[in-house]
């Protein structure tokens, strides 16, 4: 990142591109609240992107940052006491947000397919994995039975299962982690989606086996052209399998960037912060490791000035980070524009070393 | 900085040997060279059968967990058990705490024969060797304060004196970063990574000796992670603690551990120091899982692939060769990988492999594991 390249301010919608030919979702002012004993809580914070078809997104953020609720508020599955109670959620020109139960939950599993950290929870677990498969098969195509059969056997062949056909008469229990992680893309492949939302897909599963459930999710990006929007908090997956990656504090994206821009230099003090956290196979660490000290604000305060605030290295008992909150500042580096909501950003190896 | 070894003596009653611990405070972590192990576990072996009727599903569904198992943990040291689900490193950890009874094998704790001790006697030393484990939402009981769940060891371990009980739970609690005034909350008010801080008050309130640490950071995000490893770290080097670390996640064993035995199917495939097995990786299964391992950097990402085709079922049946050797791409075509069981041997001082055929698998990928890309598909010559 470069502290010479030209900073601006402006306005997040048009700090962006455009929203054009290539957006395939688009979403706008998203604010999604959940009623507590303690009062309303805001789980999503006016939250703004646009994924393009084809895109690998990755968003980051520890947990508690809003990451999920904002995939879940995408596909209408926020659940009482949750609301979404703003915004608007486009998918390739169709308002998600208009639509009825009936017409969204048409749209997930075809359009847009989901994939869990259980994929346990995904399954009717006293109907075996190729009775599932069928059906989810014929809900979108009108296909017989055996010809669905067939198909379910082609798609779990592809994703590795070995034995496929035999192993359609199993039950969901009788599959590994991975293996039903597997599953679901499998049921995913088959309806060629157009989005693919993966919520840590991975988390459960061990490291070899993350690793091949990866390779087919960038499949899925590769071969079907779907756009894979990926929420995890394992910043080494970001820089294997995604192209952009948007960084989520409590509940709003404080950067965007190109994932070689972030991994380059972050230009939000706190993904630099979290990219220091992270220990690596490839380097030995020595001494004390890097931390963020204190903890993710109380949702149930009022907000003022930057969220990040009490914890920033640069900005933490600065009145104007204090007090008002911080714009998005485009920032120009070797590896493209990242946007930051941050006062300082642009300037952060500059304050870094005074 | 809170001592907390010097009443140690009030905390065990009938542990004669607290003036010796007393002394080795301050000593740091340093490793006692040349000193009998602190735990030495020779031969572990332990299979898991099912209950059918029949003789020959008994044979089929048998599940060897531990085969052959043995290490040794120096005082002082961490001893990092790392490989895959199934692969029987928590079940090892398990045995040596005598909370599962191997088939066969010895477990020997500062020269005493673990499985020879009668319940009393095991309850006793249970107050040397402790164990945190990787959920801190369910390992902590919901309906007790912290300050209650961390004094509960002392009440079983008969410290009667409630005064002195309180003063050391609060003591420890302050230890590990929690203030007296959180002291009376329950711990659904905290948060992962203080939970997981109040787990290990609770661990160190009897000053043990040996600490099994079974994925204690597993659960938490990767800030937090860094605050719990860097206590460990601290706490080590004040008592000069042993642990014994079961862990999946390469770069934490990495970090934390002084020596690593890598495990895979029931067996240790390859031990080493930390820092030779991360230069110099041998066994084909461990190039692999550090291949695997994600790293935060889109150069060293993008020529990576996995090196292993399909994932064997945990406790899945080997055949009389090397267990790795269906999924192995080195030994996928070598009659004597498929006939014949490398067994662990050492090949450098201190450096330990079971494997025919060493250090390919780490040449096939040409070497830089580190901070260069990996050519692709090295492994479909």
């Amino acid at each position: 990142m470069t502290t010479e390249g030209s900073t601006s301010t402006m306005s997040i919608d048009a700090a962006r591109t455009p929203a054009d030919q290539e957006t395939l979702l688009d979403v706008r002012g998203l604010r999604t609240e959940f009623q507590t004993s303690r009062g309303r809580v805001a789980a999503v914070r006016d939250v703004s992107f646009t994924i393009r078809r084809r895109e690998r997104l990755a968003i980051v953020g520890e947990s508690g940052s809003g990451k999920s609720a904002m995939a879940m508020s995408i596909v209408g599955l926020i659940q009482p006491p949750g609301r979404v109670t703003a915004g608007e959620i486009r998918l390739g020109g169709t308002d998600l947000r208009g639509l009825p139960d009936r017409k969204l939950s048409e749209i997930r599993g075809n359009r847009i397919s989901l994939v869990f950290q259980d994929p346990m929870s995904a399954f009717d677990p006293i109907r075996t994995i190729g009775a599932q498969m069928i059906e989810n098969i014929r809900a979108h195509q009108p296909v017989s039975k055996g010809a669905a059969r067939r198909q379910a056997a082609d798609l779990l062949g592809e994703v590795g299962v070995t034995n496929a056909s035999s192993r359609l008469a199993d039950y969901p229990h009788q599959y590994s982690g991975g293996m039903r992680q597997r599953v679901l893309i499998a049921m995913a492949l088959a309806n060629s989606p157009e989005l693919v939302i993966a919520d840590e897909p991975t988390t459960a599963l061990d490291v070899t086996t993350q690793a091949q459930v990866l390779e087919l999710l960038d499949k899925l990006v590769t071969d079907r052209g779907a756009a894979l929007m990926l929420i995890t908090h394992n910043l080494g997956i970001v820089a294997g399998f995604c192209d952009t990656v948007k960084v989520m504090y409590a509940g709003q994206l404080i950067e965007e960037s190109d994932s070689r821009a972030l991994f380059a230099g972050a230009a939000h003090p706190y993904s630099r912060e979290l990219l220091k956290c992270v220990l690596r196979t490839d380097r030995r660490q020595d001494g004390l490791l890097s931390t963020i000290p204190g903890t993710l604000p109380d949702p149930t305060q009022p907000f003022t000035g930057c969220s990040f605030e009490p914890r920033c290295p640069l900005g933490k008992g600065n009145p104007l980070c204090r007090g008002t909150e911080p714009p998005v500042v485009a920032v120009e580096g070797p590896h493209g524009t990242q946007l930051a909501k941050c006062h300082f950003a642009g300037q952060l190896e500059l304050k870094e070393e005074r | 900085m809170t001592t907390i070894n010097d009443d140690g003596g009030t905390v065990r009653p009938g542990d004669g040997d607290a003036v010796e611990r007393g002394m080795r405070l301050g000593s740091g972590s340093a490793v006692e060279r040349g000193a009998r192990p602190l735990l030495e576990v020779h031969g572990l072996t332990k299979t898991y059968r099912s209950k059918s009727v029949s003789a020959r599903l008994r044979r089929a569904n048998e599940v060897k967990a531990l085969r052959e198992v043995s290490f040794d943990v120096m005082r002082g040291e961490t001893l990092g058990l790392v490989g895959e689900s199934g692969s029987g490193k928590s079940t090892a950890a398990s045995c040596v705490l005598r909370l599962t009874e191997p088939d066969s094998g010895s477990v020997t704790f500062d020269g005493v024969d673990v499985r020879a001790l009668s319940k009393a006697e095991l309850r006793r030393l249970r107050s040397r060797m402790q164990i945190v484990f990787q959920d801190p939402y369910g390992s902590l009981d919901p309906r007790f304060s912290v300050r209650e769940l961390v004094e509960e060891p002392l009440l079983v371990h008969g410290l009667r004196d409630e005064k002195a009980r309180r003063e050391r739970a609060l003591q420890m609690l302050e230890r590990v970063g929690l203030s007296a005034s959180q002291a009376e909350l329950n711990a659904h008010a905290f948060s992962g990574g203080q939970r997981q801080r109040i787990a290990i008050a609770r661990a160190l309130v009897l000053n043990p000796e040996l600490v099994v640490l079974d994925e204690p950071v597993t659960a938490l995000d990767v800030s937090v992670q860094a605050q719990v490893l860097n206590l460990l770290t601290e706490l080590q080097k004040e008592l000069n603690l042993t642990y014994l670390f079961i862990v999946h996640d390469l770069a934490v064993a990495q970090y934390l551990c002084h020596r690593i035995a890598v495990m895979y199917l029931g067996e240790i495939v390859e031990m080493a120091s930390s820092q030779e097995l991360f230069d110099n990786p041998l066994h084909p299964y461990t190039v692999t899982l550090l291949m695997a391992a994600p790293v935060p950097d889109p150069d060293v990402m993008a020529g990576r692939r996995t090196a292993l085709g399909t994932t064997a079922p945990a406790g899945s049946k080997p055949g009389p060769g090397c267990p790795l050797q269906p999924r192995c791409p080195v030994g996928m075509n070598r009659p004597e990988c498929s006939s014949q069981r490398p067994l662990l041997r050492e090949v450098a001082p201190g450096h330990l492999v079971a494997c025919h055929y060493p250090g390919e698998l780490k040449a096939a990928v040409a070497a830089p594991l580190a901070n260069t890309a990996i050519p692709e598909s090295p492994l479909n010559p």
